[in-house]
């Protein structure tokens, strides 16, 4: 089922329906890339959920979701299309002598002999997809260069074939830890969302969500020592998906309160460096009440 | 913030201008702040805005800030801008119209003063912000009746004074005032935003005029709770200059002649020409890290930024192996064993305020003895590729600068940089001495974090470019 949102308060609803529970601004920068079909740059802490988003968009809209996952060093060989340099080799050697060189060029260079990636499947789908280009901040710029063109235009230039157009328009999110500046021509053609780690409230939301069984005193207090715990000056804060966890585990401890106790015990849900741990118990836990008799 | 509504409900009156004008003077408003806001960012606005419900303020402000504003610094600008500029377009609007809002604020005497404080400070402690804004009047019409001093700045510290509003707590007030453990900082911030937008209000419509508009300060721009005090912020400005700094490899690579061939990449390139190796690939080389002395001061002129530097300290140690650091007030001492050990920032800073030794009798600064004693340590050691680092503020505290002894060790050292946490403006009022020493090295204001990386990037350019 494809969807097509017509207000901000139905991608709202539609993204809780698919076990996403977006903010105020998520929603609405999520319903304009839909209407406008620009590419929405997401940027913020990890562990908020940015890739979640993706997924939930994917889900809700009912459209293919595709990911490239960015590292150092991706070209576009493996981004875009590559050559299939064995079965050209195989073409042209069983070919050898008969066909002449003309008809083995215009056949070698076909879309049969294209393997494709992510970006170029992304355009080429005859269904409209969601097209999740993740970790943007850890390619090179000229892995950026390469995908204005996609961005703004959504057609691929391949150099024997001709320009591929898009048959169809993908929502196109780009998530971004912040860890380089982006260069400006792509910021640019991006709608910007800023995702930070949610309000007390929110969060709580979502963790009901997910574990809705967890008694709400617990869960209060859950989201309230995952904030100070993020306050601290730590290697990795806690993130959303973190907190899932942390309730689900203390649900099946059936702990009816987080004491120091309990938190001592499963403190390592949600922080995981040596070190940080340690600051943790320190700062956060004397903060507790202590362990009840019973 | 209902008067912020870009939408009012009146109809414009033939002298008023445009929407789409009033849109793009706001595009206006934000270059002149320095964002770089293009055509085409504005068109999509504007395409974006035929496609949300323009009853709530919130939407029309996300959906200009999501086609408009692109990064965490222009947010924020985005942000003030947004305020201000709604805010006069609003006022001046109402004092065209010559709309006036209905005068119903209670009298002062008859309202219990000491009560208002209490309530005030719990809206605080609690974060309710309708409330505030209703308290905010409250308290203006309380104290801040017609005396005004004319600067809105003066008139929102003096309601803050009379209503005994602190972040740090007062043990003397009784146990069940919300004052007792101190407020905090960034709901105060709030409050006295609005107590300074009530003001201003009160102000236009007295004078039936806009008063001039205020260009943003830089410490506006700089994030809430000063420069140097959010160390969080700084932390985490830092983890990414490391990572920047430690994948800046390209920039870095030196010209070594010899290089190792990569197998795996040279076969896998030898695919595209049917297996023969006509494409050598090798082996990344080795980044050229340079040899770095940092000098820090620590004293209490510069207690404030002394964490910032720490932490940079800190942060440098990880990406240069071949790094000596001291920490100095009125004699040097060498702090590189503490960084190497400690891979933890806090354990380190502690490490050096407990056993850095910087025997220190008056605990003011003296250079030209940090100088002598540093040009004794290392003479040595300094060689046309070391890079000196001095994080300081160049306030002598009237002792001689000595800036030969300084002139001698950039001399031998490939390059100097300073440091200096003050803001321009205050260089060399008092008794700082910066530009003594500026002849001799590069010098760089940092007290924001996108000083610092000005700074970084000066400092991983490659020499002799």
């Amino acid at each position: 089922m494809a969807e097509n949102p017509i207000s901000v308060q139905d991608v709202a609803d539609g993204l809780r329906s698919v076990g996403y529970l977006p903010g105020e601004e998520t929603a609405l920068v999520s319903f304009l890339a839909t209407k406008l079909g620009k590419p929405v740059l997401v940027e913020g802490p990890a562990g908020v959920g940015k890739t979640e988003l993706a997924k939930a968009l994917s889900k809700y809209l009912g459209r293919e979701l595709i990911r490239l996952q960015c590292y150092e060093g991706l070209d576009e060989a493996k981004a875009l299309y590559e050559w299939n340099y064995r079965k050209q080799l195989l073409r042209i050697q069983t070919e050898s002598g008969e066909a002449g060189w003309d008809q083995v060029q215009d056949d070698i260079f076909g879309e049969s002999f294209l393997l494709s990636r992510p970006l170029l499947s992304a355009i080429a789908s005859p269904q409209p997809v969601v097209l999740l280009i993740d970790e943007i901040d850890k390619t090179d710029q000229e892995f950026e260069a390469m995908l204005l063109e996609l961005l703004s235009d959504f057609q691929i230039t391949i150099p024997e074939l001709g320009r591929i157009e898009a048959r169809t328009h993908p929502v196109v999110l780009l998530t971004s830890n912040n860890s380089r500046e982006l260069t400006e021509a792509l910021k640019r053609r991006c709608l910007y969302l800023w995702l930070d780690y949610p309000e007390l409230q929110h969060e709580l939301e979502i963790v009901r969500m997910h574990v809705p069984e967890l008694p709400a005193t617990v869960g209060a207090k859950l989201v309230e020592v995952v904030a100070m715990v993020r306050e601290l000056d730590l290697k990795k804060a806690p993130s959303i998906a973190e907190s899932i966890d942390w309730a689900r585990a203390l649900l099946l401890l059936g702990a009816r309160e987080i004491d120091e106790n309990v938190f001592r015990e499963t403190l390592s849900v949600i922080v995981k460096h040596r070190t940080d741990l340690d600051l943790v118990a320190e700062r956060v836990g004397v903060k507790l009440a202590p362990a009840s008799a019973g | 913030m209902p008067a912020a509504r870009p939408s009012q409900g009146e109809h414009p009156q033939p002298a008023v201008t445009s929407f789409d004008g009033q849109l793009l003077a706001f595009a206006e408003d934000l270059r002149a702040e320095g964002m770089a806001v293009g055509t085409s960012e504005m068109l999509d606005a504007f395409s974006a805005l035929r496609h949300i419900r323009w009853r709530s303020a919130q939407e029309f402000k996300q959906t200009l800030a999501a086609t408009i504003a692109k990064s965490p610094d222009d947010r924020r600008t985005f942000e003030l801008v947004f305020e201000r500029f709604f805010f006069r377009a609003a006022e001046a609007q109402a004092v065209r119209l010559a709309v006036s809002e209905s005068q119903t604020r209670p009298g002062g005497e008859e309202m219990d003063l000491e009560e208002l404080r209490r309530q005030i400070a719990r809206a605080l402690q609690e974060g309710s912000e309708s409330e505030l804004l209703d308290l905010a009047r409250l308290a203006i019409a309380a104290f801040g009746k017609g005396e005004g001093s004319g600067v809105l700045g003066v008139d929102v510290q003096r309601i803050r004074r009379a209503l005994g509003l602190r972040t740090e707590p007062q043990p003397d007030l009784p146990s069940d005032d919300p004052r007792r453990d101190g407020l905090p900082r960034e709901q105060l911030r709030r409050f006295e935003q609005q107590l300074r937008r009530e003001l201003e209000r009160a102000l236009i419509e007295r004078t039936q005029a806009l008063p001039p508009k205020r260009p943003l300060t830089d410490l506006d721009r700089a994030l809430p709770g000063g420069p140097v005090q959010d160390l969080a912020a700084v932390h985490r400005v830092v983890a990414q200059l490391r990572r920047r700094l430690a994948t800046q490899g390209r920039e870095l690579r030196g010209h070594s002649r010899h290089a190792h061939v990569d197998v795996r990449a040279t076969m896998r390139a030898s695919l595209q020409t049917g297996g023969v190796p006509v494409d050598l690939r090798f082996r990344p080389r080795r980044p050229r890290r340079p040899e770095i002395f940092v000098l820090c001061d620590v004293s209490t002129s510069v207690t404030s930024a002394s964490t910032f530097f720490l932490s940079v300290l800190h942060a440098l140690h990880d990406v240069f192996r071949k790094q000596r650091s001291f920490v100095f007030i009125e004699r040097i001492s060498e702090v590189t064993e503490i960084f190497r050990r400690e891979r933890d920032f806090r354990t380190a800073a502690e490490a050096v305020s407990r056993d850095a030794g910087v025997a220190d009798i008056s605990g003011y600064t003296d250079y030209g003895r940090v100088w002598t004693e540093f040009l004794a340590e290392i003479e040595d050691e300094l060689h046309p590729r070391a890079t000196v680092i001095v994080l300081g503020d160049a306030r002598t505290n009237g002792r001689p600068p000595r800036e030969d002894v300084f002139a001698a060790i950039a001399a031998k050292a490939g390059r100097t940089f300073w440091l200096n946490p003050e803001p321009r403006l205050y260089w060399n009022y008092g008794d700082s001495v910066i530009s003594v020493y500026e002849q001799y090295c590069q010098a760089f204001e940092c007290w924001r974090t996108d000083q610092l990386e000005d700074f970084v990037r000066a400092l991983t350019k490659p020499q002799g470019s």
